[in-house]
This record gives structure tokens, C-alpha cells and sequence, in this order.
């Protein structure tokens, strides 16, 4: 699964760094949107039972935590994007 | 003494445009950056769509509800992306950017709105299954699909409302999936048609969709979503027991909304079942007042109504505030706000009664299924919970077995599992689902960093 933009294309790009390599997203995106537009997972269970994506996109399930530099814990789907942020996912992928 | 209205959706904004037409200057939280609520939520800086494009059919109550908010801005104390975690006897506890601070109220309005009800399926976890309203969300405020193949499952006016949607903004819908057979929502077509043009709506996205070959199917069972490390296959039953599997990358899920009452549980608001929605609902009066003093709720907080009827409880909580002060009050207006209240009670019954939630879907969930996925938790160590300890040593409730078994410790505090945590737990014990009961709220209602009193 890939986010799949369909409007607002033409907002200006934003650069960041997704688990230390630089990636693209778009000025006004949500984290959960920078990555879920180019890589299919947010963050593995920490109970062993594989990757998740979020799932509310409304604050609600906290299945979308990832970690920012200087910020700690945030939910992806309520933090917007900002140039430079250095996002990481918790755990590679297994 | 202030006045606190949490939510800026539509219940808030119209409980804020009365007590500002009396004078007032009340307090108004959202967790959100922006006001809206999650049904007119408003897309970020920079985006261009129109109201049309954003809102559909109800760009004009979009509209409406966003002008009228943004004339109240500067009249109001409005506080974005605060989130209230706690409410204690006239304090609201909050945090915002990192801040805490504990907001004093002589009353409060909670316009705390709803979410996704969800039945876990098989694979429900895969990256690629969402909810429905996020997936609203994530076209709407993003404007992105959540998937390049998405199918659409569960049940409710949400579902054909949003797979419309997403059809409309060229997205690739492989199915659109209703728990509900269609003799079901027939039955209710009388008390239905009181619903005027919203009923009209509703058949015309399903139509506009069939007319469009995007398959439509009813009574619908045996869901499960498949793949390795993401959602590839949908598999289900049609109404005549027949096994279809579609090739999928994305699953929008959602089985009617529920209550985000937690707010109004810490403060101390009784809760009832109601049998028609099928969820528990904060007790209130037709005006939204509770019997804790000084707390009232307006909007699908207080039990779901949707947006429209939201609005007009927003504004009758507010007189119900402004009479609590003792202050003049609009007869007229309030008359008014009352008739259209009274007046939608049986189409909204007969829309619950329409898309019913499917509590035995709930219930016959497979043991190995993930039912909470906060903690990983299957219905199977639910069940094995509730056949040995909750059937032999009472209370045999959602909280004790909450103790036992984790499922609804986690971070979304039940949130996502509740609902079906309940009827799984009240099948094995074979009683009615109220039996059971319903997940305590705890503060922080969400999570909140815990930072050392003098780092804070």
C-alpha cells in the first residue's frame, strides 16, 4: 500500500530524512502522509505481529507513533511534515 | 466564571455563536489545528479545492459553519491543537505544544464528536486497512486515496458516502462491501423517507456508484483481509454463501460511528445503552444538560446525530447554559431548536435501524483474530479469559476482563476494540452485550508526554 496523491500536487516540495535517507514530501503533509506516499509502514508492532500503517488518521487509535528528532514520540497523523525533520520508524523492517 | 466549549466542530460552533450573541466570550478547545470538527475538517494551508470539491453536497453547511466561526474568531477564546485530557469539578485539564494548563469552567459544553465503530477482521491490522472516516480524512484533508485498489466494507451511510467520494476524486474501487442485506435497509424505507433530502442522498450515492460498475455488494459476511506484510486480497461471502476473493492494496473498514464521550465518563455523567445505535450513550436531556452540574454535550459526543442535528444541539446546549446563568433567553429560538430536534428522532432511529451494527460479525469473530491491536490480544484469549475466571468469579464485565487480559489496556484505551471486545465477551458468557458493560474512561483521555514538574 502506497498513499496515492489524487489533488494538491502542486504545493512546494519539502525535503526530510525517513529513518536517515532523504525523501520528498509535500508542504502541508502530515508525517503519516510524507511516508505512507512513498513506503507502505509507519512502525512494527511491538508485540511481534508485523508493521502497521495507522489506522484512524484522527488521533484516536495511536497506531501511527513515529519518532522526530528534537520531539520525541508523535502521532503521524496529527504532526505536519517540516523541511530538515528527521523522522525514524521505530524498528526497520524485519 | 468561564464557559468551556471542547470541539470545534459544528455542536461548538453553534453553542459558541449563541453564548456570543449573549455577550459571552467562551473558551473553545480543539485538538485539531483548525476548527471543523472531522466532518467539515478544514484542509491544511496552501490547498486550493473548493468547498464543492472538499464537502460535496454540504459545501453550504461546510461553508456556513467555517464563515460563522471565523466571524466568532475574534470573539471567542479559541484555543487550537489542545488537546483536554482530564475534566475534574470545574477544571479541564489540557496540554497544548507541550504545555499543560488546567482551564477553569462554570460550564462546559463537550462537543467531543465520534468515530469509527470497527469489528475486527482477520488481517485488520495489515498496513493498508484504515477506517472509513480516515480515509475521508486522509482524501479530504490530504487529498490523497489511501490506496491505488481500495474496496470499502462494513456497513452504514458512511460507507457509500465515502466510496462516492473517493470515485468522484478518480480513485480505483474495487468493491463496495455492506454487512447490511438489502432487505434490511428496505424495511426502514418508510421512516427513512423522513429524512428527506439526507435520505435522498444516500440513494443517489449508491446508485450514482452501481450506475458507475463499481460493484455493490449487500449482506455481505466472512470478510477477511490477506497478504504478506501488507493488505493484497479481500476475501468475503455474498448473500447466497458464495466465497469471492478481490485483489486489493488498500481496505476502507467502518461499522457506524460511536461516541467520543470519554470527557463526559471523568465527569461522572451516567451512561446508558442505547439499543437502537448500539452503543453507550452519555445520559442527557433534550436540552444536552447532564445531571453533573454545569457540564453539558451537544453533537455526536453525547450520542450519535449527525452534523445537521449536531448544529441545532450545539445551540440548544448553549440556552440551556445561558438559563443555568440566569440570563435572557430566546423562547422563540429555543422553541424552534426543540421542534427540529424532536422532529429527527424518528429518521435517525430508522436509519440505525437501516444499518444495524452487526454485533453477531462482532461475536463470531475467529479466535486466532487480532482483536485488540494496541496489545496484539486475540478473541480467542478473551474468550479463554471469560469461559475461566470472569464465568466463575463476578463481575464478569469489560473492565475486569480489561484486568485479565489487556484488551482494551492499550494505548487507544479501547477506543478501536471496545465495541467488539464487548459482544465477543458477552457471547461466551451467553448474556445480552449490556450485561457486560462498557470500558471505564481514564485520564489522559490519549496519551501525553510525562515531563518532570520542573522541565514542565
Amino acid at each position: 500500500m502506497r498513499l496515492r496523491r489524487l489533488a494538491e500536487m502542486d504545493r512546494p516540495a519539502v525535503s526530510f530524512m525517513l529513518d536517515g535517507v532523504p525523501a520528498d514530501a509535500l508542504a502541508g503533509d502530515t508525517l503519516l502522509t510524507a511516508i505512507l506516499a512513498q513506503d507502505g509502514y509507519l512502525r512494527a508492532s511491538e508485540f511481534g505481529d508485523g508493521l502497521r500503517a495507522g489506522f484512524c488518521l484522527m488521533g484516536a487509535c495511536q497506531d501511527c507513533w513515529v519518532t522526530i528528532d528534537g520531539g520525541g514520540r508523535v502521532r503521524a497523523c496529527t504532526t505536519a511534515i517540516e523541511e530538515g525533520m528527521r523522522v525514524a520508524r521505530g524498528r526497520s523492517q524485519p | 466564571m468561564s464557559i468551556v466549549i471542547v470541539g470545534a466542530g459544528p455542536a461548538g460552533t453553534r453553542a459558541a455563536e449563541v453564548l456570543v450573541g449573549a455577550g459571552l466570550r467562551p473558551i473553545v478547545i480543539d485538538e485539531a489545528p483548525d476548527n471543523g470538527g472531522r466532518i467539515y475538517q478544514r484542509q491544511p494551508a496552501g490547498f486550493r479545492r473548493g468547498p464543492r470539491a472538499l464537502y460535496g453536497f454540504e459545501a453550504k453547511k461546510a461553508q456556513s459553519v467555517h464563515g460563522l466561526f471565523d466571524r466568532l474568531r475574534s470573539s471567542i477564546d479559541f484555543r487550537p491543537r489542545t488537546l483536554a485530557w482530564n475534566l475534574r469539578p470545574g477544571l479541564i485539564d489540557t496540554i497544548c505544544d507541550g504545555k499543560a494548563s488546567a482551564v477553569p469552567f462554570a460550564q462546559t459544553i463537550l462537543c467531543t464528536g465520534a468515530m469509527d465503530r470497527v469489528i475486527p477482521l482477520p488481517g485488520w491490522t495489515l498496513p493498508g486497512v484504515f477506517t472509513l472516516g480516515g480515509s475521508q480524512i486522509a482524501l479530504k484533508a490530504q487529498g490523497c486515496a489511501v490506496g491505488a485498489r481500495v474496496a470499502f466494507v462494513g456497513t452504514g451511510p458512511l460507507l457509500y458516502l465515502v466510496a462516492y467520494q473517493y470515485a468522484r476524486a478518480g480513485a480505483q474501487i474495487v468493491s463496495v462491501l455492506d454487512t447490511t442485506p438489502f432487505t434490511t435497509k428496505a424495511a426502514q424505507a418508510f421512516g427513512l423517507m423522513r429524512g428527506g433530502a439526507t435520505f435522498a442522498k444516500g440513494l443517489y450515492y449508491i446508485a450514482w456508484l452501481r450506475a458507475h460498475g463499481i460493484p455493490v455488494a449487500e449482506g455481505v459476511s466472512a470478510l477477511a483481509v490477506k497478504g504478506n506484510g501488507q493488505a493484497e486480497k479481500l476475501s468475503w461471502r455474498d448473500a447466497h454463501g458464495i466465497r469471492h476473493e478481490a485483489a486489493v492494496d488498500a481496505v476502507a473498514l467502518g461499522f457506524g460511528l460511536k461516541p467520543e464521550a470519554q470527557l463526559a465518563d471523568l465527569a461522572g455523567v451516567p451512561f446508558d445503552f442505547d439499543p437502537v445505535q448500539h452503543n453507550w450513550v452519555p445520559r442527557k436531556d433534550a436540552a444536552g444538560r447532564t445531571s453533573v452540574e454545569g457540564v453539558f454535550l451537544a453533537g455526536d459526543g453525547g450520542g450519535i446525530q449527525g452534523a445537521d442535528l449536531a448544529e441545532a444541539a450545539g445551540a440548544r446546549a448553549a440556552w440551556a447554559v445561558l438559563a443555568s446563568r440566569g440570563l435572557t433567553l430566546d423562547a422563540r429560538a429555543i422553541a424552534r431548536l426543540d421542534a427540529r430536534l424532536a422532529a429527527s428522532s424518528a429518521f435517525r432511529a430508522a436509519l440505525e435501524r437501516a444499518f444495524p451494527f452487526p454485533a453477531k460479525l462482532a461475536a463470531s469473530m475467529a479466535d486466532d483474530t487480532v482483536l485488540c491491536r494496541c496489545e496484539a490480544i486475540t478473541a480467542g484469549e478473551l474468550r479463554a479469559a471469560a469461559n475461566e475466571a470472569l464465568a466463575t468469579l463476578p463481575p464478569s464485565e469489560v473492565n475486569r476482563a480489561k484486568a485479565l487480559t489487556r484488551v482494551g489496556m492499550g494505548r487507544c484505551q479501547g477506543r478501536v476494540c471496545g465495541a467488539a471486545a464487548a459482544e465477543v465477551l458477552a457471547a461466551s458468557l451467553s448474556c445480552p452485550v449490556e450485561h457486560v458493560g462498557r470500558l471505564r474512561g481514564q485520564p489522559p483521555v490519549k496519551p501525553i508526554p510525562i515531563l518532570p514538574a520542573e522541565a514542565a
